[in-house]
């Protein structure tokens, strides 16, 4: 039923393709609003870009989250996918896959355009794609576990926003942080396999800590 | 067989019911009845393992269904008041992705089965809520469980629809299985297994 699970998420996005657009509009256009904003002396731009980046990143994640389970809660779905014969840590963990491979990916690719803006050298934006690649399924997998708590709540967007956001901090430091080591000349590597251990723990924990949340508000 | 042990259920502080003991046989259905208020839909929740009882338990085959786990929902097929399609998905694919993999002959079958072969590519958003409530009967059949539990299945449906439920329904218990509905219409032709449980006045 993974597979099953897994090919709807994709489908229904496919016929919804607001869904995906919106966040990724969004991001576009606030980073475009930081050279509006702080003027456009280089070594500035240069020197936040990919903070900036990463905040819009993290920004237009936190735009879908509350949609992640809401609207599967209205139809009765959510009901049907927990009393589905498979575990439902492995449904949820389809259900994020897909919503990353449909906005998370889409943000990702859209990044090193964005970051031209900022004049960014083909060295930073490709750590910075590395981070991004290594960092969106992170903040899907930890938003999917405050979605999941929040769900149901009146003001769950902004109770959402409050959970989600600390959270997304170390993600945060160790992504912007490896653009910044890599252009100051000492590598990337540490802040990215920081990230890439962190993605493994929340592939592996993520999906079960979200599954006990969704009992527990559907109860 | 469905065991209902001293269960009881409490909502916002007062009790709905309590020290609840039934025993479901295969074959049998059980209609629960009872006033607006009175813990119908709660009592299907227990049962289905989707909201815990302050007290006691439910067994299925002897065994507690937390015990179970997913192995209990193996055997259960709910449809609650909201059937759970997918608005923009076609009611053929609603069935092909909605539960456990089938077969697209199976698919189709089960669409004319419950009436709806001609509206197969039509998005579930367009059906009428007595479309919808078929459309959750032909995930019903598609499934095959031994245990339905069906909340309001009748509402919205017109007197053929009552009727086809009603057949579906009797043609599962012959069958072997056993069903746990709530509804305020009469089901024809299910005189001898349909059981009663009343719930009362909300206490």
């Amino acid at each position: 039923m993974i597979v099953q699970v897994f090919r709807r998420e994709l489908l229904l996005a496919w016929r919804r393709p607001g869904d995906t657009l919106l966040p990724l509009a969004f991001f576009v256009i606030v980073g475009s609003l930081f050279p509006l904003g702080v003027g456009a002396e280089p070594a500035l731009l240069h020197a936040i870009g990919p903070g900036v980046v990463w905040i819009a990143a993290v920004l237009a994640t936190l735009l879908g989250l509350p949609r992640l389970f809401a609207a599967d809660q209205h139809s009765g779905a959510l009901e049907q996918l927990l009393l589905s014969p498979t575990p439902l840590a492995l449904l949820v963990g389809a259900k994020i896959t897909a919503q990353w491979l449909t906005c998370g990916l889409p943000l990702a690719l859209a990044a090193p355009v964005l970051a031209l803006a900022f004049g960014l050298n083909f060295a930073d934006l490709a750590v910075l794609l590395a981070g991004l690649l290594l960092g969106t399924p992170l903040l899907y997998l930890l938003g999917a576990i405050s979605a999941a708590l929040t769900l149901g709540l009146r003001g769950g967007g902004a109770l959402l926003g409050l959970l989600v956001l600390p959270l997304y901090v170390p993600v945060l430091i160790f992504g912007a942080g490896a653009v910044q080591a890599a252009a100051q000349g000492f590598g990337a590597g540490a802040n990215l396999s920081l990230l890439a251990a962190m993605l493994v723990l929340a592939t592996v924990f993520a999906p079960w800590a979200a599954a006990a949340a969704l009992r527990i508000s559907l109860d | 067989m469905l065991e209902l042990r001293d269960l009881a259920a409490v909502r916002s502080n007062t009790v709905l019911f309590r020290r609840l003991n039934l025993l479901l046989h295969a074959g049998e259905a059980l209609r629960v009845a009872g006033p607006n208020g009175a813990g119908k839909t709660t009592l299907l929740r227990i049962i289905c393992g989707l909201t815990e009882p302050v007290r006691g338990a439910v067994l299925w085959d002897g065994t507690p269904i937390g015990t179970l786990g997913d192995q209990y929902h193996d055997a259960l097929s709910f449809v609650g008041h909201q059937e759970g399609h997918f608005g923009d998905l076609t009611a053929a694919e609603n069935l092909r992705l909605g539960g456990p993999p089938v077969r697209a002959a199976a698919v189709t079958a089960a669409l004319d089965q419950v009436g709806l072969g001609a509206l197969a590519g039509q998005p579930a958003r367009l059906l009428s809520q007595g479309q919808r409530r078929r459309l959750g009967l032909g995930r019903l059949l598609l499934r095959g469980a031994p245990l339905w539990v069906l909340d309001e299945p009748l509402t919205g449906l017109d007197r053929q629809g009552v009727a086809l439920t009603a057949h579906l329904l009797a043609e599962h218990l012959a069958a072997g299985g056993l069903a746990v509905l709530t509804t305020h219409q009469d089901l024809p032709g299910l005189g001898g297994v349909l059981r009663e449980l009343d719930l009362g006045t909300p206490a």
